[in-house]
């Protein structure tokens, strides 16, 4: 039955329905359904999956309207909030760092559809969707950018310090690769409490040279430990190509004596597949290297234009060819599960959210002063804290 | 951060490890302490964490005049140069005379500079404090207080004759930095001047320093975990032991 309606355009099965109700009723509307429909479908990845050491996952993704419907919205919602916080920085509403993710949706939003809330992600200073993903709201992200009360930290940790514990996000990391060895470490937590659970630790293409995740690496497949390393290769650590940065720009084949998986980024079925296939063999045969080929529109962060060390064009060509949400809404497009203008309107949707949510965290206060002395130790002893002017400014450690 | 083994263990042990065989004429220069917003990770002061190691020299300039001096200084001299910016000041101007323009202008290590001087209480502070220093020695200028106000240059090795000579003057001291307190830089000169120069003290040393937690992000936060203007205006009084409006005549 899926199939026989994949087949009829819009225009005409409106036809079919006024002049058949008893067509009507059996199809019953059916994009009515597609928010709730689960019926599979399968997808192949455009691009097949590159190797080392291990066999790969099938180029066949098993999904659901439902799935590709949620892709599409999930990745249109974080492509707003990135452009939204782009207006913001500029608007000096955002100060200090602002490190956008616009491009990369795609493998925040993947690797959500292959994992659970139980399975811990840790990331570095690229983590607004990532947050999101893990169920963070828009109302948390820009108060937390703009430095207020409701933000996820509350306002005390800005753009690069997102966290959310209670499903599994450990942040929200400055310091470049720093966090892949505190993700290695998640994993052993997973596998000593034998919770079935799985890390996926994030670094960039820049952090791909770092010793630590060397040193991290071998311990946690000395270990066997369910460690995923992803590293989200969007071509420019900063200013600086990777060709120029690493002199075997391969990282899935880093690790060596590690499995690696070279995945189309851009490409949410493929970024979900990977990371499923990722999963087992963690918990399996521990850890495992994923190198998601993807892209940021943006320059680094927000002092950086982005068009110094490449060109206008390969950026333009990289949104033109291999837009992650273009993708999504050309398939679901093709597969008739949404009109264009059904897909239109939901952006529409997600703008007014996006804008509510910004005017919400307008108008959320600034942080109470008191917060300056909350949270320095889990457990204070009582001891004494001191402001600027240790004897005008002066408090207690509960 | 990551690489600060090497700057201990590598640089500055060297030339003593291997009786001065091995000396290490090395410069490492980039933005110290806390720029604008930018959270806890990125506004570290390595200012008294470096200080403290022997076999290493730390400068941390103020003006053009002190950046440029300073600079041909540490790579001129033989030993491991802690050279710590401020990338505020980046966006700062100073004038400077034509000597300073001279391309061998070359500032002595281990020499602070009197940037104004008063006889009524003394303020050291080194970096973007100078600027905030000089600022409350206006306002305090205005309530008939003269203070002294040097310009470290050089944390180590620290100039403590320069600073126990203007503290035997104005016989009161007020330490500024930015970075955490405990064991700081302010925390070496209070025990330096107690050591030479105790009974010359008329009041306890003050020490202004940033607020003893992680950098927090929210600007109003930031602001109060940063000393300011006021705060060193407030401590100077205190010293002074004018933070109490005298009593009119009746």
């Amino acid at each position: 039955m899926a199939l026989s309606r994949l087949s009829s355009s819009s225009a005409s099965r409106c036809v079919d329905l006024l002049i058949n109700p008893l067509a009507a009723a059996a199809a019953a509307i059916p994009r009515r359904l597609i928010s709730s429909d689960t019926t599979p479908i399968t997808v192949e990845t455009s691009v097949p999956f590159s190797v080392h050491n291990c066999d790969g996952p099938s180029r066949s993704v098993e999904t659901t309207p439902k799935e590709l419907v949620s892709f599409f919205k999930d990745m249109a919602t974080m492509r707003r909030m990135e452009i939204a916080a782009d207006s913001l920085y500029k608007a000096k509403l955002i100060r200090g760092f602002c490190h956008l993710y616009d491009g990369q949706e795609a493998v925040a939003v993947g690797m959500e559809a292959a994992i659970t809330k139980k399975d811990c992600i840790i990331t570095a200073y690229r983590d607004h969707c990532t947050f999101l993903g893990r169920g963070g709201t828009l109302l948390e992200c820009f108060s937390e950018l703009m430095g207020r009360k409701a933000g996820c930290s509350k306002g005390k940790g800005g753009s690069m310090h997102f966290y959310k514990k209670d499903s599994g996000f450990y942040g929200g990391h400055g310091i470049v690769g720093a966090q892949i060895p505190l993700g290695c470490g998640l994993a052993f937590a997973q596998k000593y409490s034998k919770d079935e659970n799985v890390t996926f630790a994030l670094y960039g293409d820049g952090a791909a040279n770092q010793g630590q995740l060397f040193e991290a690496l071998n311990i946690a497949c000395l270990w066997d430990l369910p460690a995923i390393l992803v590293c989200e290769n969007n071509h420019y650590g900063m200013g600086t190509a990777e060709w120029r940065a690493a002199k075997s720009p391969a990282y899935y084949k880093r690790g060596d004596y590690a499995p690696g998986l070279k995945v189309d980024g851009m490409d949410a079925l493929a970024v979900k597949q990977a990371c499923k296939f990722a999963k087992e063999h963690a918990l399996k045969n521990g850890p495992i290297i994923l190198e998601m080929d993807t892209y940021r529109y943006h320059g680094h962060s927000m002092s950086d234009p982005g068009s110094t060390y490449r060109t206008r064009d390969e950026i333009s060509g990289v949104r033109q060819e291999r837009d992650p949400i273009e993708r999504i809404r050309k398939l679901v497009l093709s597969l008739d599960l949404a009109t264009e203008k059904e897909l239109k309107d939901m952006e529409k949707e997600i703008r007014k959210e996006v804008d509510d949510a910004i005017a919400q965290a307008k108008e959320s206060p600034m942080p109470d002063p008191s917060e300056l002395f909350t949270n320095v130790y889990a457990k204070g002893f009582g001891t004494e804290v001191y402001g600027a002017d240790r004897k005008e400014v002066r408090s207690v450690l509960p | 951060m990551q690489a600060i083994d090497h700057i201990i263990n590598s640089a500055a042990k060297s030339n003593y490890m291997s009786a001065g065989r091995i000396s290490v004429p090395i410069v490492f220069r980039g933005p110290n302490g806390a720029a604008a917003g930018v959270g806890a990770q990125h506004s570290q002061c390595y200012a008294g964490w470096y200080a403290s190691c022997p076999g290493l020299k730390v400068l941390t300039p103020y003006s053009s005049e002190d950046a440029r001096g300073l600079l041909k200084a540490a790579i001129r001299d033989p030993d491991p140069v802690i050279f710590l910016e401020n990338e505020l000041l980046y966006g700062e101007s100073f004038p400077v005379s034509a000597e300073v323009l001279d391309s061998s202008f070359c500032l002595p290590i281990g020499k602070a500079k009197i940037e104004r001087e008063g006889k009524d209480v003394t303020i050291t502070a080194f970096s973007k404090m100078v600027g905030l220093a000089l600022k409350a020695a206006e306002i305090l200028a205005k309530d008939g207080i003269s203070a002294e106000i040097i310009n470290l240059r050089t944390i180590r090795p620290l100039d403590r004759a320069t600073i126990n000579a203007s503290v035997r003057k104005t016989n009161r001291l007020v330490t500024v930095e930015e970075g955490f307190p405990q064991h700081g830089v302010g925390a070496e000169i209070c025990t330096s001047v107690i050591e030479e120069s105790f009974g010359y003290l008329d009041a306890p040393v003050e020490r202004i320093a940033g607020a003893d937690v992680p950098m927090p992000y929210a600007a109003n936060l930031e602001r109060s975990a940063v000393p300011q203007i006021e705060d060193i205006v407030r401590a100077a009084k205190r010293a002074c032991y004018r933070a109490v409006p005298m009593a009119a005549a009746s």
